[in-house]
């Protein structure tokens, strides 16, 4: 019983630090964030209302759904390419791919964004490029536009969406593949057939990690669309900080919570935690 | 056993994503050596100034100070918090045990965005209060840095208790030892490099932490992503080139260090 309840006091000690932390400086504040939503500028439901109704907020959110699918797809399928060259290739080919895959990886968002402002600009790499060999005239406006935006999250998000491929691609049986062409089945067909329908769990696990991180997204979509491709997160930012409605802002911040909880949920329903590492 | 190769379409393939993934970090080298002052190719002659701003500048150097400083700070507070919170969950496994540990990953699995307003929220009630702790002062960005970090840290701790003999503990115990003395001299060496890499990566990550930092500073706790962001919005600094050059050969030899260091040890 002694040895009971001193386990119960050491873990008390060991965990509160932590949780009182995080309770004092996160929890609180978010609720203090949820009662902004509903009590600036006036108390009701009126920044709710205007969520329902406003065109802009609207446009804003049908917008960050329609640049998060795009560029979920696309970067789920390049993440699977270079997967299973990182996963299944000889080794000199996996260190090669490992490499691809990690730097990016490591390298903060604003110097990735920046690297792409540097290669697509009017005077940017692939610009002066194009217009040296005479292809064209005019420079192409390739940032400060929605293809900006996709082109920098897909490429911020490929190696993300590469960790749950792995996993599965790993987990799976050589002798299916080995079996199926034994069988006489082209590589195009074991490939179709056998490999992508058994790598299924991975491919759920980083299409939806991939479009909750795209949901929330704020410095790619800020530094590439140019104030011109306004998506969620940078909405936010605006409603506080330039045209000050924190309520609007507080408002829209509970609801894209409330969205990716709702996905989240769904996450774990179809892959279990351990998949996903 | 003979195993599963990819074919030459799946090669060709991976090496177009390849590239488009070594792109955009590959361009920014050609920017850094321009001789003009606007972000443009260099046509002709090529210069060493935007470098020479790097050192000469003292916002720069400030900045990087600050980001070390703060980065160091939350760091440590995280990696303490998340260690001893991560005992406490492996040595004693309490009931409740996932939904606290669920809790704690919280700032991780939100949207940064929200994080954002939720701390911004907090150092703003907190400026009230007193003025060298709160919106706008390094300490309270490393407060806000820790929340962000200490669920990675967290993960990377239990993470590397999970893969730890249980038996060993028991053994201890048996024998005597203290919750303390089992803590620290049976647990803590057997976990020392995951410890070790919680710190590291919570630095990492406090050293380029933006999304946060934006809505908790303006003029006072420059970090050096704040300072690059700043240098991004308006006229294109092509200094920014030059310290992301350094930023990505720094990136490219720790990689390059720690796959050496895994290869001589043998393990994976």
């Amino acid at each position: 019983m002694k040895a009971y309840l001193s386990d119960r006091m050491g873990a008390a000690l060991l965990m509160a630090p932590l949780l009182l932390f995080l309770g004092a400086a996160y929890a609180w504040p978010f609720f203090g964030v949820v009662n902004w939503s509903f009590t600036l500028p006036e108390p009701g439901l009126g920044q709710y209302g205007t969520l329902l109704s406003d065109p802009l907020v609207q446009s804003v959110f049908v917008r960050t759904l329609r640049i998060a699918a795009i560029v979920t797809i696309v970067s789920v399928a390049a993440a699977y390419a270079i997967t299973v060259v990182w996963v299944r290739g000889t080794p000199a080919q996996r260190v090669i791919a490992e490499f691809c895959i990690l730097v990016p990886f490591w390298i903060s968002v604003l110097t990735r964004a920046f690297g792409w402002v540097a290669l697509l600009s009017n005077r940017g790499l692939f610009n002066t490029w194009l217009q040296a060999i005479g292809f064209i005239s005019e420079p192409l406006t390739l940032v400060r536009n929605e293809f900006g935006v996709i082109v920098g999250m897909t490429h911020f998000l490929i190696p993300f969406a590469v960790f749950p491929l792995a996993a599965s691609m790993r987990s799976l049986d050589d002798r299916v593949l080995l079996a199926a062409r034994g069988l006489g089945s082209s590589r195009m067909r074991t490939f179709w057939s056998v490999f992508v329908p058994m790598t299924r769990s991975g491919i759920i696990g980083s299409a939806l990690i991939v479009f909750v991180f795209s949901l929330g997204f704020f410095v790619t979509p800020a530094i590439l669309g140019g104030g011109r491709s306004v998506m969620v997160a940078e909405l936010i930012y605006l409603r506080i900080f330039q045209s000050p409605d924190w309520g609007l802002g507080a408002a829209i911040s509970v609801v894209l919570v409330l969205f990716v909880g709702a996905l989240m949920a769904l996450l774990f329903r179809y892959v279990r935690p351990k998949q996903l590492i | 056993m003979p195993t599963y190769r990819p074919g030459p379409v799946s090669l060709i393939l991976a090496a177009l994503v390849a590239l488009v993934l070594l792109l955009p970090l590959l361009a920014v080298i050609p920017v850094s050596l321009t001789p003009t002052r606007m972000l443009a190719m260099p046509s002709g002659e090529l210069s060493l100034r935007h470098y020479r701003a790097l050192i000469e500048d003292p916002r720069w150097i400030n900045s990087i100070l600050l980001s070390i400083r703060i980065g160091v700070v939350s760091s440590a507070f995280s990696t303490v918090l998340a260690l001893c919170f991560s005992l406490g969950v492996w040595m004693f496994q309490p009931r409740f045990t996932a939904a606290l540990v669920g809790f704690v990953l919280l700032p991780m699995v939100v949207p940064p965005v929200v994080s954002a307003i939720t701390l911004y929220f907090l150092l703003t009630s907190i400026s009230g209060v007193s003025s060298f702790f709160g919106y706008d002062t390094w300490l309270g960005v490393a407060m806000a840095h820790a929340v962000m970090t200490v669920p990675f840290a967290t993960v990377l701790i239990l993470v590397s208790l999970s893969q730890l003999d249980r038996r060993i503990d028991l053994a201890a115990r048996g024998l005597g030892a203290t919750v303390w003395e089992r803590a620290t001299r049976i647990i803590m060496p057997n976990i020392k490099f995951g410890i070790v890499t919680a710190a590291l990566l919570s630095f990492v990550l406090s050293w380029e932490e933006i999304g946060v930092t934006l809505f908790i500073t303006s003029v006072n706790a420059i970090t050096l992503p704040r300072l690059m962001w700043m240098g991004l919005r308006d006229n294109i600094d092509p200094a920014i080139a030059a310290l992301s050059v350094i930023l990505i050969i720094v990136t490219v030899l720790v990689l390059a260090a720690r796959s050496a260091v895994v290869r001589l040890r043998g393990g994976q």
